[in-house]
């Protein structure tokens, strides 16, 4: 079949349509990755109550459709999207669900009433309607670039909400929530999202000034003092976060984004030794001066001490967390096996705590090379597209996940200091699986056009 | 902007190793660690989880865990203190020691053995049972050893010669592990103080793990010592004064009577032995030097670290000490320290015509479905003397029991190899009691330590073959009489 006498395959007549090899290759993925959900609940019930039971159903049925509707709208609207992306989120959010569900088995079991998993369903379907709503209302990987300053107002908008009065609350010593009518919600998630655009945008305006740099000054060139502007700025609202919000992670995150972004956009390293340079200070500052960092730092540089240990916001969870990981050895407790209960917040914060337990560390590498993957798959798509906002866009997203992962994820395992942001697609939470799922839609978006860009250069020669 | 991304794709990439990495270490390298540690609940859960396997006696448990309808699913439960020094204790609070803690691994059904159970009960969800194991214990005989001994502080250790195994072992006073096992903590925990204030140290293994002066019984190895060197036979003499001047110093050595070894001149190195005579053998230990003493200690066990799987604290012949020390020592004063089990692998390597067996306790280990897991054979510890050389060492211990002064080692009608030791501790403190031999001397079928530590109530007016001989003699008889 050839296609060089055609421009466009919109008004070919139904047969002869490209066929969607990408959507056939996910369906089977889906089908395999739902298989593995249905597994994994089954053997969580046969683990944990002995006997399968009908309520599998309520469990399994809701997200199942969900999927199901997200691939046909994918088939319909961005049928050269990437192939490996729902997928892979599908696996990893199902996974945090029957995790959930497995803790909640316990709560019942010990006549607890604080449940994770309907609410986690529920949760996820919104996310995933949100996601297939990003790939059926933005049209094209262009449509974003017109709101990026109307990003800006809401991304900053959404992180300094929680430090309104009312509505703005506390959880475990940081200030990330805001709560309306009994819903808590972590508008930071969703800033991220805002934030990744407006940097995108912003910086693909302004790169050739950004790259153009100043005086050298002991050998190396330094960015002219208003090119440093934007930078401060964003350096004094991450601090901003960290001294107000108490999080250390929200922080580095929004930071490290925004470093990413600027050297990809300009191709200068220095932005990312001013940046990094200027993030670490403020942060061991930060650490001397305000009581709950210092905490943090104690609890993660010597956590078996017994003083931290039992100190109030010391480091009991991240030491039981690691005593699950270790209980977890090579092959895991199995699922439904382990002991994930004896850690607080072993749903949500801890969850891959939870998941190390109960897998082992064939499961920990299984989960940490899907996030690999999928991060992988964004950066490819940054490598392939040739528009330059939407590589950014691109690159900034997927850079956020895998940033976020390895906080959270290094945090778990002492690799850096413990923090409230969330697992990706994991944890129990409604904002997270809202904005992992709108990353996801966006990035689906941003890789059809990739593939029919190639097409229609393709069908031009 | 290809190439920023690809120096981005490799922090990525490197971000995900060093998650990859700190997994592997919490998982895999620092994961025993970590299990161990007390405030790690998990691992007393897991203990508790499955069966653990039973600890048995000719077929009977002295250790068994029976179901228990509380969270831990099973209460650990012990037949008899007579056998606490064999099984110490697995408790919640407490940890574990003894067999408990050294089998640990079987009878939690962890051990590598059972790599094939642990795989099946991946995919089968039932949790692998502990393996049981089987002592080389001898019931009657544990039982005459315990009750020998019963109020005097001490221990017996009973060896079959020919294969290392161990027929029994006893430390008194022994202790009832079931007050530890018990599931409520405070309890367990009150119970476990009561034990280690007692002045008797119940918890002590005074078999393998404590150590004692042995007096004369480590004239043997000096004996052996002697012959082996080629310059000695046990006729050959020594000078016999009533006192003997240590070598540099204002101290005399005497032998225990105060007087002459026999009313010559001149004394055996048989008669020495036979009335366990100190002058003669300091004179004999400073001809032989300490080094040639050590190595023949260090062919008995000396200074080696064994596992029966019970770790034993290695005996300790003292090094770099001037002749008046090693005159000493060769009586088995100044720093000698031994174990009981020790003592006994000295007489189990003269019986056994001067091959020492490995002394073992398991007998064999056998998974749920009645797989054997594990089981000990036999094997050489140590060549240590030939068996002409270990013939005239035999002889001369039955001199010492038929003719001498270790003379309530005897059974009507059996020839007794034997030694007794009367240790002195330092001025005024009690003395260490002591009788090693084997029998029949002929056709050994065990060989036998036994040690009655604080004088046995005597203070310092006991003696070896008054306290010590005539436990081990029962001991002897109780397995003859098979």
């Amino acid at each position: 079949m050839s296609f060089s006498n055609l421009t466009s395959t919109i008004n070919l007549p139904k047969i002869l349509r490209v066929i969607p090899r990408n959507r056939n290759i996910e369906a089977w993925l889906l089908v395999f990755a739902l298989g593995l959900f249905a597994f994994e609940l089954c053997q969580i019930q046969l683990s944990v109550l002995q006997i399968l039971r009908p309520d599998f159903w309520l469990y399994f049925l809701p997200f199942s459709i969900a999927v199901v509707a997200i691939h046909l709208v994918l088939r319909m609207r961005a049928s050269e999207a990437d192939s490996l992306i729902l997928p892979i989120g599908v696996v990893l959010n199902s996974l945090g669900i029957a995790e959930i569900y497995r803790l909640d088995l316990h709560t019942v079991a010990v006549k607890g009433t604080e449940l994770f998993a309907g609410k986690q369903i529920a949760w996820t379907c919104l996310a995933i309607a949100m996601a297939a709503v990003v790939v059926i209302f933005v049209p094209s990987h262009l449509f974003l670039r017109r709101y990026v300053y109307v990003s800006m107002v809401v991304g900053i908008g959404l992180l300094l909400s929680p430090m309104l009065p009312f509505i703005g609350k506390s959880i475990n010593g940081a200030r990330l929530w805001i709560g309306i009518a009994g819903f808590t919600f972590q508008p930071g998630e969703l800033a991220k999202i805002a934030l990744t655009v407006f940097f995108a945008g912003y910086l693909v305006t302004r790169r050739e000034s950004l790259a153009i740099v100043g005086r050298k000054i002991f050998g190396i060139r330094i960015p002219r003092a208003r090119e440093l502007g934007p930078i401060i700025s964003i350096w004094v609202a991450s601090l901003l976060v960290l001294v107000l919000q108490h999080d250390l992670g929200t922080s580095l995150l929004y930071f490290g984004l925004f470093i990413v972004l600027i050297y990809v956009a300009t191709g200068r390293s220095i932005y990312v030794v001013v940046g990094l340079t200027m993030f670490f200070s403020g942060a061991l500052v930060a650490s001397r001066v305000a009581d709950y960092v210092t905490k943090r730092f104690d609890a993660w540089l010597n956590p078996f001490d017994q003083k931290h240990y039992d100190a109030i916001g010391g480091s009991y969870q991240l030491v039981q967390g690691i005593f699950g990981l270790a209980h977890g050895n090579l092959l895991g407790a199995g699922l439904g096996g382990g002991l994930p209960q004896l850690v607080p917040l072993a749903e949500s914060d801890f969850i891959i705590a939870s998941l190390g337990e109960e897998l082992g560390l064939i499961g920990m590498f299984a989960i940490l090379g899907l996030y690999l993957l999928l991060v992988a798959r964004g950066v490819r798509i940054a490598f392939n597209h040739n528009d330059d906002f939407s590589k950014l866009l691109a690159v900034g997203l997927s850079f956020v996940i895998a940033l976020q992962c390895f906080i959270v994820i290094g945090g778990v395992t002492r690799v850096v200091p413990l923090t409230g942001l969330t697992t990706p697609l994991l944890a129990a939470g409604g904002s997270s699986l809202i904005a992992n799922w709108i990353i996801i839609g966006v990035l689906l978006r941003i890789s059809d056009s990739v593939a029919s860009g190639q097409r229609s250069i393709a069908a031009v020669n | 902007m290809q190439r920023e991304l690809r120096r981005i794709s490799i922090v990525i990439f490197l971000m995900f190793i060093t998650l990859f990495v700190a997994t592997t270490s919490i998982q895999m390298v620092q994961a025993d660690a970590l299990g161990q540690d007390p405030r790690n609940v998990r691992s007393v859960y897991d203990s508790y989880q499955k069966q653990r396997g039973s600890i048995l006696v000719d077929g009977q448990p002295i250790a068994i865990s029976k179901p228990s309808d509380d969270v831990y699913h099973y209460l650990r439960t012990y037949s008899d203190p007579m056998y606490s020094a064999l099984t110490g204790f697995f408790s919640n609070y407490q940890g574990a020691t003894g067999l408990e803690s050294a089998m640990n691994s079987y009878l939690t059904g962890q051990n590598s053995a059972q790599f094939f159970e642990q795989i099946s009960a991946l995919f089968s969800g039932n949790p692998v049972t502990g393996a049981s194991v089987q002592l080389t214990i001898d019931p009657a005989v544990q039982k005459v050893a315990y009750d020998a001994l019963g109020n005097l502080t001490g221990a017996v250790v009973a060896i079959d010669p020919t294969t290392g195994n161990i027929l029994a072992m006893v430390s008194t006073p022994g202790f009832d592990a079931n007050k530890l096992a018990v599931h409520d903590g405070v309890q367990s925990t009150n119970n476990y103080n009561v034990l280690l204030s007692d002045k008797g140290e119940p918890l002590k293994n005074r078999a393998v793990t404590e150590l004692f002066a042995p007096g004369s019984v480590f004239k043997i190895i000096v004996a052996s010592a002697a012959l082996e060197s080629g310059k000695f036979t046990p006729d050959s003499t020594l000078p016999n004064p009533v006192k003997f001047q240590l070598p540099g110093t204002n101290t005399f050595v005497q032998n225990s009577g105060e007087g002459k070894c026999g009313g010559k001149a001149t004394v055996s190195i048989a008669d020495a032995l036979r009335f366990s005579c100190n002058v003669p053998m300091a004179q004999l230990g400073i001809m032989l030097g300490q080094d040639a003493i050590r190595a023949e200690a260090e062919k008995f066990g000396f200074d080696k670290s064994i596992k029966i799987p019970l770790p034993v604290t290695p005996s300790n012949y003292p090094t770099g000490m001037d002749p008046a020390q090693t005159g000493l020592s060769a009586f088995g004063q100044f720093d000698d320290r031994v174990t009981p089990l020790q003592i006994a692998m000295v007489s189990a390597a003269i019986a056994n015509h001067g091959v020492l067996m490995k002394p073992n306790l398991i007998q064999s280990v056998l998974s749920s479905n009645l797989a054997v897991l594990s089981q000990p054979t036999p094997s050489v510890f140590s060549n240590v003397m030939d068996s002409t050389t270990a013939g005239k060492v035999r002889d001369m211990m039955i001199g010492a029991v038929a003719r001498g002064v270790s003379s309530n080692g005897q059974i009507p009608g059996i020839s007794v190899a034997g030694k007794t030791g009367t240790a002195q501790n330092g001025v005024g403190a009690p003395y260490t009691l002591w009788f090693t031999g084997f029998a029949p001397a002929n056709d050994p079928k065990v060989a036998v330590a036994v040690v009655v530590a604080n004088g046995g109530g005597m203070g310092q007016s006991g003696r070896g073959n008054s306290l010590a001989a005539p436990i081990a003699r029962k001991v002897m008889e109780a397995v003859l009489r098979k």
